[in-house]
């Protein structure tokens, strides 16, 4: 597995004031702010949301306006969601990559 | 006619959506207003969550007002309609709407259904544009006015339309540095557009103003942009692009791209509305009357996901697709109301082909896509094999293109991949532009769970 980076992707410029919401991203206990959608909880803590099924590369999401379907994460749990367009919760687990083998063909 | 019994359902709770809903309810009818979101104000007037704390001033620019109006109004409303957010409309058969909320499906009768379905950005493939950090220009905006956020520490703004001008401001004016503004369209198609854009001067100078503070700020603006790659390895390291003979490079780790709009219509198309084929634009669109009344009986149109005329038409468009449903089952309309809208419409019309002709969609690019470049983004599949598909195969339309290459069959439903699919397999098959068709809409109009879809919860 690559190395992960705990530099993010997105960047906070206005809105820093608010509570802060506990979750884990592949494994790693990390924060986001309540109001936060899942997408910006996890590109703030990463740089990835998921693997393209179909072999070409990472993804990180691309319309943010639950469209395109390029940022469907995975949860600890086997479930996926859409993460642009749900919000991050307390003690959330979610994945960037597939959980439970076998589920979707996952690219060398 | 009495019209209190009305079953009235609106589905998208954006400019156009709000004004017909407003409109419904001054008539004595309490329609249903679905809406995906889960705040309403659509893309243009988008919401933050609560507890954010910017001002309208912040969010919403000149448009503070409008937006402040909009909201309350819309707040007001409450009591006086069935509003369903976090809900998706995903299927019409008959006479009966489908949606699900939270995993729960439910089916609306309807007699009159509005739909202001709104609109997503427009794109074509560049070399690159499925590294992390490659987002479409309304994504960009959606990060910043709803979330607070940027996509990159250094952006890159690319494609061509007014959007491209206004996130890229937002962006300056929300302290991120903007590495270059790169308009597809040359300079001089924006100078042939003057005499129509001019029926909106205010608009027309606020979009002066974004160009001039831009470049005031020391960012590099640039018009007949062929952009050739999205550089970089896992992530986004800038972009080679060409202006006239010369080749130039900028460096930024994130790139905000779109190419104007293109409407959400896969409802209106399972509603069994027929189609248009608009050259300007090189789209297709719902036949609709100037009012919003398609020939289909009962369903009515309004709003960008109607035709990409922007918020304030989709304000007065939602209001004339309220009255014509309104006239429709025999209520009384003011004709002076009716009069005022129609004029403002054809006024703001006017202003959309300026648009079109200041910022025209860039089809020859979309057509010398190179073979290699990835153009569904769903399913990793180039340009070449829709070629392949196109000359091989013999597929003489996009609906058996789709069939034979899955262009269009990935997630999205070819609502990204679409135009420049049409694009290439025209200029493939040496045919005219309307000749290879549409995509046909599809239900669902998008993802379920297969539990939603069995009517249990999951």
């Amino acid at each position: 597995m690559a190395e992960i980076s705990v530099s993010g992707r997105l960047h906070r410029v206005a809105e820093g004031d608010r509570a802060p919401v506990s979750f884990r991203l592949d494994g790693r206990e990390v924060t986001a702010l309540a109001g936060d959608s899942v997408l910006t909880a996890a590109l703030t803590n990463g740089r990835t949301l998921r693997v393209s099924e179909f072999g070409d590369g990472d993804r990180a999401g691309f319309c943010m306006m639950g469209a395109c379907q390029d940022c469907w994460m995975w949860t600890e749990g086997g479930d996926r969601l859409r993460a642009c367009t749900t919000p991050v919760a307390d003690g959330m687990a979610l994945s960037t990559i597939p959980v439970g083998e076998g589920l979707w063909p996952r690219p060398a | 006619m009495a019209t209190s019994g009305m079953r009235a359902v609106v589905v998208g709770a954006g400019p156009a959506g709000m004004r017909a809903a407003q409109t419904l309810v001054a008539a004595g009818i309490r329609p249903v207003v679905i809406d995906e979101a889960g705040r309403s104000g659509g893309q243009i007037y988008r919401r933050p969550p609560e507890g954010f704390v910017r001002d309208a001033e912040t969010l919403y620019g000149a448009d503070a007002a409008k937006a402040r109006d909009l909201h309350a109004m819309f707040d007001r409303l409450r009591d006086a309609i069935d509003y369903r957010p976090d809900t998706l409309a995903w299927n019409v058969a008959g006479d009966m709407l489908h949606v699900v909320t939270d995993g729960v499906a439910d089916a609306l009768p309807f007699d009159a259904l509005i739909l202001a379905t709104g609109a997503t950005d427009r794109l074509l493939p560049i070399a690159g544009w499925t590294r992390p950090g490659c987002y479409s220009l309304g994504g960009a905006q959606v990060a910043l006015k709803a979330q607070g956020c940027a996509i990159g520490r250094r952006v890159l703004f690319l494609g061509t339309g007014p959007l491209l001008y206004l996130v890229a401001h937002q962006y300056r004016k929300a302290g991120v540095e903007v590495a270059a503004v790169l308009d597809t369209a040359p300079f001089a198609a924006q100078v042939r557009a003057l005499p129509d854009l001019m029926v909106r001067p205010g608009f027309l100078l606020r979009g002066a103003s974004f160009r001039a503070g831009l470049q005031a700020a020391g960012v590099t603006v640039a018009n007949g942009v062929v952009p050739r790659a999205i550089e970089g390895g896992r992530e986004v390291s800038g972009l080679r692009y060409r202006i006239g003979d010369k080749e130039h490079h900028v460096a930024a780790d994130a790139v905000a791209m779109g190419f104007h709009l293109r409407s959400e219509t896969q409802l209106a198309d399972l509603a069994g509305c027929p189609f248009l084929f608009d050259a300007a634009s090189g789209q297709w669109r719902p036949d609709a009357d100037r009012d919003g009344r398609s020939p289909r009986a009962g369903v009515y149109l309004a709003g960008d996901g109607a035709r990409v005329l922007g918020a304030d038409a989709a304000e007065a468009g939602g209001r004339l697709a309220a009255l014509a449903a309104l006239a429709d089952a025999g209520h009384a309309v003011d004709a002076g109301e009716l009069a005022a809208l129609r004029r403002r419409m054809a006024m703001l019309d006017r202003f959309r082909r300026g648009l079109a002709t200041a910022f025209p969609w860039p089809a020859d690019l979309a057509r010398s896509v190179a073979d290699d470049v990835i153009l569904c983004r769903c399913e990793n599949i180039t340009a070449g094999q829709l070629r392949e598909t196109a000359s091989a195969k013999g597929a003489p339309e996009l609906n058996r293109t789709k069939a034979l290459s899955r262009i269009g069959m990935g997630r999205c439903q070819g609502r990204f991949c679409g135009s420049a699919a049409a694009e290439i397999l025209a200029d493939a098959r040496g045919t005219p532009l309307a000749e290879v068709g549409r995509l046909r809409g599809q239900a669902p109009v998008k993802p379920l769970s297969m539990a939603t879809a069995k009517g249990t919860r999951p």
